[in-house]
């Protein structure tokens, strides 16, 4: 083969590689993280690409190549990222992130694996946040891995399961809807009592391997209050049947099944322990406080694995795109069709930038979230500590008593920079806790909905610019499963509709209101220094959902009933859905104003960001019109939709013109019939039209608003074919690094 | 044994081989297409080469296993966040470009520099470890050079073990034609060991010895020197990948036999 030469440097030279995503991402001073993000991408891209190539996803079996993932993650160090150092981990202190980068790394090839891995994590977070020390140091203990530094030590770690489920034989979650039952099977005096625990589960992860479940149980026995979630393992006496396996259609490299438990554990198993009081067992915590605590942290993952998919889609499409007519006759080396490929059209670089963009947004988003909660987590100890020193216990006494540090953290916000009250609000940690809990509300569910939701939709979108390619299991970079799988990261813990209820609720706490107002100053102060990334454009919808949600919560409809309402979804999840795009679109623009300012000072991420920067910062641009138009047309929806059609009654078209009486006009008033919109025939017939048109009386605001945002997008389209020709030149390997 | 290891491990890291390697004309001479977005690997047989160096040093109590390395600082700190969770060892790096076509004299004088200024290390007592092979172009006589250039001369190449005895002396065997190995006794260190694959398993992360190993990796990396690695009037006419053959027929109904017999036929005349 001859040599060939190098084509000339392009903007963006290369894919953004790891030290730029350490930068966004901000774990470029975390080398604990980095590792874990390799590890998890060397088992990620070795063992489980290896899986899938190999069809091990056509079986609802687990299998001893399933096993062996299981052990990859072992050796690699992935199942020790949830443990403390002194429980086999390595990795000190919060772990959210962590998980999140884990999850990224192996949704990367394949969602199923990030699945398996995070189960055993999910089963051990309900012991983790509400846990007894005792039941922590236990079963983290069993759960942490075989330490590579210590030789001759042969244990198998234990492996664990979460067990919910509503009552068979549907799939799903809702808290409120237990089927399990817990009864005393022996208590005697002065003796720990035994509890008898009957359970059937439903799609219950890792299930064929577990060695203890976590499951939440109700109530059978007047001497147990309320509910629990409680600790069962594979020796305790009785059924521990772990069912069959479920036939999902999807994540096929973990396993799922439909287990039984009838077993008699000790009481000891309740997790966060008990108190007996009046010869009843007063569990700690009841399963709804030691699911949300789970599940809000738990949740942020698996909207970053669909994220993942997203991004990891780029390049084999890219490849795909150039290398499409190759071979065929009309195509030679050195013409453009050889070359480029369909990336001669536009459409095709338009619809890859979309994806591209929403990839981008998603994982900001995400990872964010991921932050954020490991920001909270010690905040929130801080402040169990201090209500629990002011003797303060219970959710109603507890949000009564944080009512004035939202007030106290509403008014740190409402203050000016340099204010002298500043420093001391913002060191009250009940005012970062509330402040820091208010984002965390939102950020968390509007993750998984909009993450997994619309990048499921996206995730199509990808597929379908493979051709028919993208539905074969040749398809480079498993896009078809990618694709299937991301409904079920749509699906489980906690659909959809799930997290637009808990939207509905968080955004518009008062706190988290001020603090979006912030974000709308902190966005129209970027444009002021960026003005091509889209901040004008997203502060300008970021006004609109606002003002809306304010005159919705307001508004009645014709009947006198109120818009903003708990059962009124028609309005309150279409506003959920219009903050997730906004949200996400914010975060993005905030990571890669991150990577402008510290990338300069990175000798790894430095060289190329002359190119990087300006290409992602079009990615926002194309991202934030993309939001600013969902929010645009959901609130305008909202806004006038629930006002009543005008009809042809006599008071409606009251105010109508003749078709004579207008000729009769012209002479007086010329230009009058252009004006006039609803104009009665001579025999006084309407037009063909369900009434006269809608007036927009009364809406003088937000049609302001809406012009103005009309005017913000300018420059959008610009930024996408900027960002297009990039996807264009940029340079890729010759092959995916993981086999496909 | 009285005197504990000093190991010093030359290992570069690579475009991952699994990629496909086109070599292509830059402003700078041969270089490898695409070569900033391949994925970087430890090159596989200097890979070989720390687990052995820090298998040996696990069972001499002591001992200290180094890994020099050459490639770009950005490459190197991926590569190490996987490989510092494999061995313990203390990293002295090289800022310089990687995919085969950097002059070996000009590579084994930076190596040669870099491991001279090593503090603390006895030369006395210097085990020097590479790999006898390259994933790069590979040229073969890296090891060597760095060898000659610090004084050793017990040099060995195609290392498939070594064995170490109390006094310092071991017995090596080396690959030699023909599938078979070349046993030699050495009076001790110092001496040069190109490795074969070895016999050990590619060793299981450690994420506690990675963080133990990045108290010192993070600095080396942030005190690599950027170098060039001069040609010395090296110039390349052409390069290009081993042709490929492929002969394609389409035969129905053949038994086994007949494919092994014809294969084996194909593979005598070739």
């Amino acid at each position: 083969m001859s040599t060939a030469t190098m084509a000339a440097t392009k903007p963006m030279l290369t894919l953004p590689g790891d030290a730029v995503r350490q930068i966004q991402w901000r774990f470029a001073d975390r080398f604990d993280l980095q590792m874990l993000v390799q590890s998890a991408r060397s088992v990620a891209r070795g063992t489980v690409a290896r899986l899938v190539a190999s069809g091990e996803r056509n079986t609802h079996e687990w299998t001893p190549g399933k096993e062996a993932m299981l052990e990859a993650f072992d050796r690699a160090g992935v199942t020790a990222a949830f443990m403390e150092p002194e429980e086999g981990g390595f990795i000190a202190g919060p772990k959210n992130l962590a998980l999140a980068l884990s999850a990224f790394e192996l949704a990367w090839v394949d969602g199923g694996a990030a699945t398996a891995s995070l189960a055993s994590f999910l089963a051990l977070s309900p012991i983790h946040e509400r846990g007894t020390q005792q039941q922590v140091t236990r079963y983290k203990t069993l759960a942490a891995p075989q330490r590579a530094d210590k030789d001759g030590e042969t244990r198998k770690p234990w492996r664990g399961a979460f067990a919910l489920t509503e009552p068979i034989p549907y799939v799903g979650v809702d808290t409120g809807m237990l089927s399990g039952k817990v009864e005393i099977a022996e208590w005697k005096e002065s003796e720990e009592p035994w509890l008898k625990v009957d359970k059937r589960g439903r799609f219950i992860t890792n299930i064929a391997f577990a060695d203890f479940v976590t499951a939440a149980v109700g109530s059978a026995d007047p001497r147990i209050k309320g509910s629990c979630v409680v600790i069962l393992e594979v020796g305790d006496e009785g059924t521990f049947d772990r069912g069959v396996a479920t036939k999902k259609l999807v994540h096929q490299l973990s396993s799922t099944g439909d287990p039984i438990f009838s077993l008699k554990v000790p009481a000891s198993r309740i997790v966060g322990g008990y108190t007996v009081k009046d010869g009843v067992i007063v569990p700690n915590f009841n399963h709804s406080e030691v699911i949300e605590a789970v599940f809000r942290r738990t949740r942020v993952p698996v909207g970053l694995m669909t994220a993942a998919k997203l991004l990891s889609a780029v390049e084999p499409v890219i490849r795909y795109q150039r290398e499409r007519f190759r071979g065929a006759e009309g195509a030679k080396p050195g013409s453009i069709r050889y070359e480029q490929g369909i990336q001669q059209r536009e459409d095709a670089l338009h619809r890859l930038v979309d994806i591209w963009a929403t990839g981008e947004a998603a994982a900001s988003l995400g990872f964010a979230a991921a932050r954020l909660f490991d920001a909270l987590d010690p905040i929130e100890k801080q402040k169990n500590a201090i209500l629990k020193e002011r003797g303060v216990q219970g959710g109603r006494a507890e949000i009564k008593a944080l009512r004035e540090s939202e007030l106290r953290a509403i008014e740190l916000l409402s203050l000016k920079a340099g204010d002298e009250r500043r420093a001391e609000l913002g060191a009250d940690p009940l005012v970062q806790f509330v402040l820091m809990d208010a984002e965390a509300n939102v950020l968390c569910p509007a993750t998984k909905l909009w993450n997994t939701g619309h990048g499921a939709n996206m995730m199509r979108e990808a597929v379908s610019l493979m051709g028919g390619y993208g539905i074969t299991e040749d398809c480079p970079g498993f896009l078809g499963a990618k694709w299937m799988d991301s409904q079920l990261e749509a699906t489980y813990e906690g659909p959809e509709a799930v997290q637009r209820r808990q939207l509905t609720i968080t955004m518009t706490a008062e706190i988290f209101l001020a603090k979006f107002r912030v974000w709308i100053h902190e966005m129209r102060a970027i444009a002021g220094t960026h003005a091509g990334m889209g901040a004008c454009t997203l502060a300008s919808a970021m006004e609109m959902w606002l003002w809306t949600l304010k005159t919705l919560q307001r508004a009645t409809d014709p009947e006198g009933n109120k818009l903003y309402h708990g059962q009124r979804q028609g309005v309150t999840f279409a506003l959920a859905d219009a903050l997730c795009w906004m949200v996400a679109s914010r975060c993005q623009i905030l990571d890669v104003l991150e990577l402008e300012a510290r990338g300069v000072e990175d000798a790894a991420a430095g060289e190329g960001l002359e190119g990087t920067v300006p290409f992602l910062s079009d990615l926002c641009h194309v991202q934030a019109a993309r939001a600013a138009g969902e929010t645009a047309r959901i609130c305008a929806e909202l806004v006038f939709g629930y006002n009543e059609h005008p009809s042809w009654s006599d008071e409606s078209h009251r105010g109508c013109f003749l078709a004579s009486e207008l000729a009769a006009y012209e002479g007086t008033m010329p230009g009058i019939s252009a004006i006039a919109i609803d104009v009665l025939a001579e025999d006084g017939s309407h037009p063909q039209k369900a009434g006269p048109c809608a007036s927009c009386a009364g809406n003088g605001e937000f049609l302001r608003m809406q012009n103005k945002l009309t005017g913000c997008l300018s420059g959008t389209r610009l930024a996408k074919d900027r960002a297009a020709e990039t996807v264009k030149a940029v340079m890729i390997p010759a092959a995916l690094d993981y086999p496909a | 044994m009285a005197n504990p290891l000093h190991i010093v491990v030359c290992a570069g890291i690579v475009p991952d081989p699994l990629q496909t390697l086109e070599p292509v004309v830059t402003a700078t001479g041969p270089g490898v297409k695409n070569e900033l977005v391949l994925p970087a690997v430890l090159d596989p047989w200097a890979a070989s080469a720390l687990y052995e160096a820090a298998h040996l040093a696990g069972k001499w109590p002591g001992s200290k296993v180094w890994l020099v390395s050459v490639g770009p600082k950005a490459k190197l700190q991926q590569v190490m966040m996987t490989i510092a969770q494999k061995a313990a060892f203390e990293l002295v790096a090289i800022d310089a470009p990687i995919g085969g076509f950097a002059d070996a004299e000009a590579t084994a004088q930076a190596l040669k520099d870099a491991i001279a200024g090593i503090a603390g290390l006895d030369r006395e007592r210097l085990l020097l470890f590479g790999g006898w092979e390259s994933a790069s172009r590979g040229a073969g006589v890296t090891l060597q050079l760095v060898g000659e250039r610090l004084g050793i001369l017990d040099q060995f190449q195609g290392v498939d073990q070594i064995d170490l005895r109390e006094d310092g002396s071991f017995e090596v065997a080396e690959r030699v034609e023909g599938g078979r190995q070349q046993v030699s006794q050495c009076a001790g260190a110092p001496a040069v060991l190109g490795w074969a694959t070895g016999n050990l398993a590619e060793p299981r992360n450690n994420p506690q010895l990675g963080m133990t190993n990045m108290h010192t990796v993070m600095p080396a990396l942030q005190r690599a020197k950027r170098m060039d690695l001069s040609s010395n009037g090296l110039h390349y006419l052409s390069v290009s990948l081993p042709k490929q053959q492929r002969l394609t027929r389409v035969v129905k109904d053949a038994t086994p036999e007949a494919i092994a017999a014809e294969l084996a036929e194909w593979i005598g005349a070739e």
